[in-house]
């Protein structure tokens, strides 16, 4: 048999039907579902009077528009209420389980389904949210999709897919000290650009990667969309299987050793072609931080912000002015000590437990910076209590940082978490575009390590100078 | 979904790069539970002033951009979140189609399941079409001709399946709904390892 990537196996497992001039018909092993693309989808069913096909595999929370003040406040904000208390009737009238909020399991969507070993790997996992492909660290073929695939997906358990290229990042080497799995991806988008994936899933493979954690791969995978890819995978390895044994929907007994047995199957063989590659030596990457409004627009710490005169391609040098002016930032100048208003620790980048450990470890008994407004806000309520097990909500609070209920909060900035027009933070999320954090919000991302090192100086900060 | 039939009109140009939905919808618009309502909204952040008044340096808030029914984007149009609600802001504006050199994966998914073409044309006629930022063109899905207003015939690609739901106004689900059988066929072949209801 030809040699198959990780991608091939795991998609042309799931090939329902491949007819005519069709895309392929591809089934879905589980289907995450939040309150924000989903309810356009369900009044789709309800017209044409169609079920839920498989509510077995469909599992819905609350994250974007829910608040992460204490649970027993009400939601200030009535359009975002109407909002949460839909989805929860659309999952009560078609049979969906949903974690709501008040639940100890509610937390960011994509922080829950590995937590609860609901992702597996060799699925095909979708959301109508495009960070779907955090799930791909499990080694699963995890897809972001718009809501008219999330009614498709409800109705039919299916969707209509074309087959994407296959590109193979290869990070090999050690990571420095002060250097994080945030830091390698934000340096592969900052090398191939925010639309250098498009067309492509990526798979992540070489030492760099085998040696993170299942966290730290999350990380990496959940911003495979920012460098353009449908997708992002890492194939399953034994940090996967310890990972996911002993969840709460994981296979227990006999049934767990069938399928460790059938997940050795999925990696990529030897010899297997991708489409495209690049390789990546984390020995020589630094912590990154981004100074635009895109997330490729990404620097070493010390690095600095470049400048548009030396850029030929008329569009990109204009992008990049602009960029600059709506950052307020000089061009050549390095980031490295400008102020910043607000640091934001959370999201389903970097809201998990390590996440929050490795944030934890720089503000020990230390203080935020009094002209630091601070959020930890974990990426769900089991992070939450965990890290309250360990003590970390205590040092949080002790630095002068303030502790949140789960959410996607400051991320996307749809909740009553946001900064003001004009501010500057350094987030642990994503996205930098443009009003992402609010209308006129300037952000700068990088990692939980780098953004608590900015805290407590109140300006952009190395943390290798803390360690 | 409507028939798509073909139409002539004049551009508006936001020759941006990397435009991302975030900037077509932001996304404090999204807790709406509705389709609609979306196109006074479009581009929202960068159409209408702090008090909510239209910009009139901002394109879409010229006299000129009126009725178009084009928009000529930069390259990689439609990064982002996989959020519907930007093809549905642009077509409850009034675009029907959006020419770029290049687009996001998502956003090109969810533009076609809702009559929005988005049309890839080469870097030159990219070119071509900026000199003359608010002439006519023609667009025919049929023929997947582009006509510019030189009268220059551009051939652009479009998806077979996708282009056969946009002319005969059809949506994916009710092809996929027929496919019934063999997903019975593969559910019982593949028996699912979780329950999330258990
Ligand atoms: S945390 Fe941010 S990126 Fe992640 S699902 Fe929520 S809004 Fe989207």
């Amino acid at each position: 048999m030809k040699s198959r990537t990780v991608i091939e196996k795991i998609w042309d497992n799931h090939v329902v039907a491949e007819r005519g001039n069709a895309p392929t018909l591809l089934y879905i092993d589980l289907h995450l579902v939040h309150e924000v693309t989903s309810p356009q989808a369900f009044d789709g069913l309800r017209q044409r009077g169609l079920r839920v096909r498989r509510p077995d595999l469909t599992i819905a929370t609350t994250d974007h528009s829910t608040p992460t003040t204490p649970r027993g406040f009400p939601i200030v904000d009535q359009i975002a209420k109407a909002q949460v208390e839909k989805l929860i009737q659309n999952c009560k009238d078609f049979g969906i389980h949903c974690y709501p909020l008040g639940s100890d399991k509610q937390g960011i969507v994509h922080v829950i389904g590995p937590e609860l070993g609901l992702t597996q790997p060799g699925m095909t996992v979708v959301c109508g949210d495009s960070h779907t492909a955090t799930h791909g660290a499990l080694g699963a073929l995890a897809i972001g999709i718009g809501t008219s695939e999330v009614e498709n997906t409800l109705a039919s358990q299916c969707l209509l897919l074309k087959r994407s290229h296959t590109y193979q990042v290869r990070v090999d080497g050690a990571l420095k000290p002060g250097v994080s799995a945030k830091d390698i991806i934000l340096a592969l988008i900052a090398r191939i650009g925010i639309g250098g994936g498009t067309g492509s899933i990526f798979e992540y493979c070489g030492s760099a990667i085998r040696s993170l954690s299942m966290e730290e791969r999350m990380t990496v995978c959940n911003m495979s969309i920012e460098g353009g890819a449908r997708a992002g995978l890492v194939a399953p390895d034994d940090t996967t299987y310890q990972y996911v044994a002993g969840r709460e929907f994981a296979p227990k007994g006999a049934a767990w050793d069938q399928a460790v047995a059938r997940w050795r199957q999925l990696p990529t063989d030897e010899g297997a072609a991708y489409d495209k590659s690049i390789v990546i030596d984390a020995a020589t990457l630094e912590p990154m931080i981004t100074f635009g409004t895109n997330p490729g627009m990404g620097i070493p710490i010390r690095g600095a912000v470049p400048n548009p005169s030396d850029i030929s391609d008329p569009l990109e040098r204009d992008s990049l002015a602009r960029a600059l002016v709506y950052m307020d930032l000089p061009a050549g100048k390095p980031l490295l000590g400008h102020p910043v208003n607000v640091v934001f620790i959370g999201s389903c980048t970097n809201s998990r437990i390590s996440d929050l450990r490795n944030a934890a470890s720089v503000l020990k008994g230390r203080k935020v910076h009094p002209s630091v407004r601070v959020l930890v806000v974990p990426g769900s309520q089991q992070v939450k209590a965990q890290a309250q097990a360990e003590g970390l909500d205590q040092i949080f609070r002790d630095a002068g940082a303030d502790w949140r209920e789960a959410g996607c909060s400051m991320c996307i900035a749809m909740n009553g978490d946001s900064l003001q027009p004009g501010e500057y933070s350094v987030s642990t999320s994503n996205r930098n575009f443009e009003g992402r954090q609010g209308k006129g919000a300037r952000t700068f991302l990088a990692s939980p390590m780098t953004a608590a090192a900015s805290a407590i100086s109140g300006k952009v900060s190395d943390v290798r100078e803390l360690l | 979904m409507e028939k798509f039939t073909p139409f002539e009109s004049r551009m508006v140009a936001l020759p941006r790069d990397n435009v991302d939905t975030d900037q077509i919808i932001p996304a404090r618009f999204l807790k709406t539970i509705s389709k609609d309502g979306l196109g006074d909204q479009l581009f929202n952040d960068w159409r209408y002033d702090a008090e909510g008044k239209p910009k009139p340096d901002f394109v879409l808030n010229k006299p000129e951009s009126k009725a178009c029914k084009v928009l000529l984007a930069g390259d990689n149009f439609g990064c982002g979140s996989s959020r519907e609600h930007a093809p549905w802001a642009l077509t409850q504006y009034g675009f029907r189609a959006v020419i770029s050199t290049s687009f996001a994966d998502i956003f090109k998914g969810n533009s076609l399941k809702n009559s929005l073409l988005p049309i890839v044309v080469p870097p030159d006629v990219h070119a071509e079409l900026l000199k003359d930022p608010t002439g006519a063109v023609k667009v025919d899905l049929a023929s997947q001709t582009l006509t510019l207003a030189s009268g220059r015939k551009v051939h652009f690609p479009v998806d077979d399946f996708a282009k056969h739901c946009l002319l005969e106004g059809i949506d994916e689900l009710g092809y996929i709904l027929q496919q019934e059988p063999a997903i019975a066929a593969f559910e019982a072949a593949h028996p699912a390892g979780i329950d999330t209801r258990a």
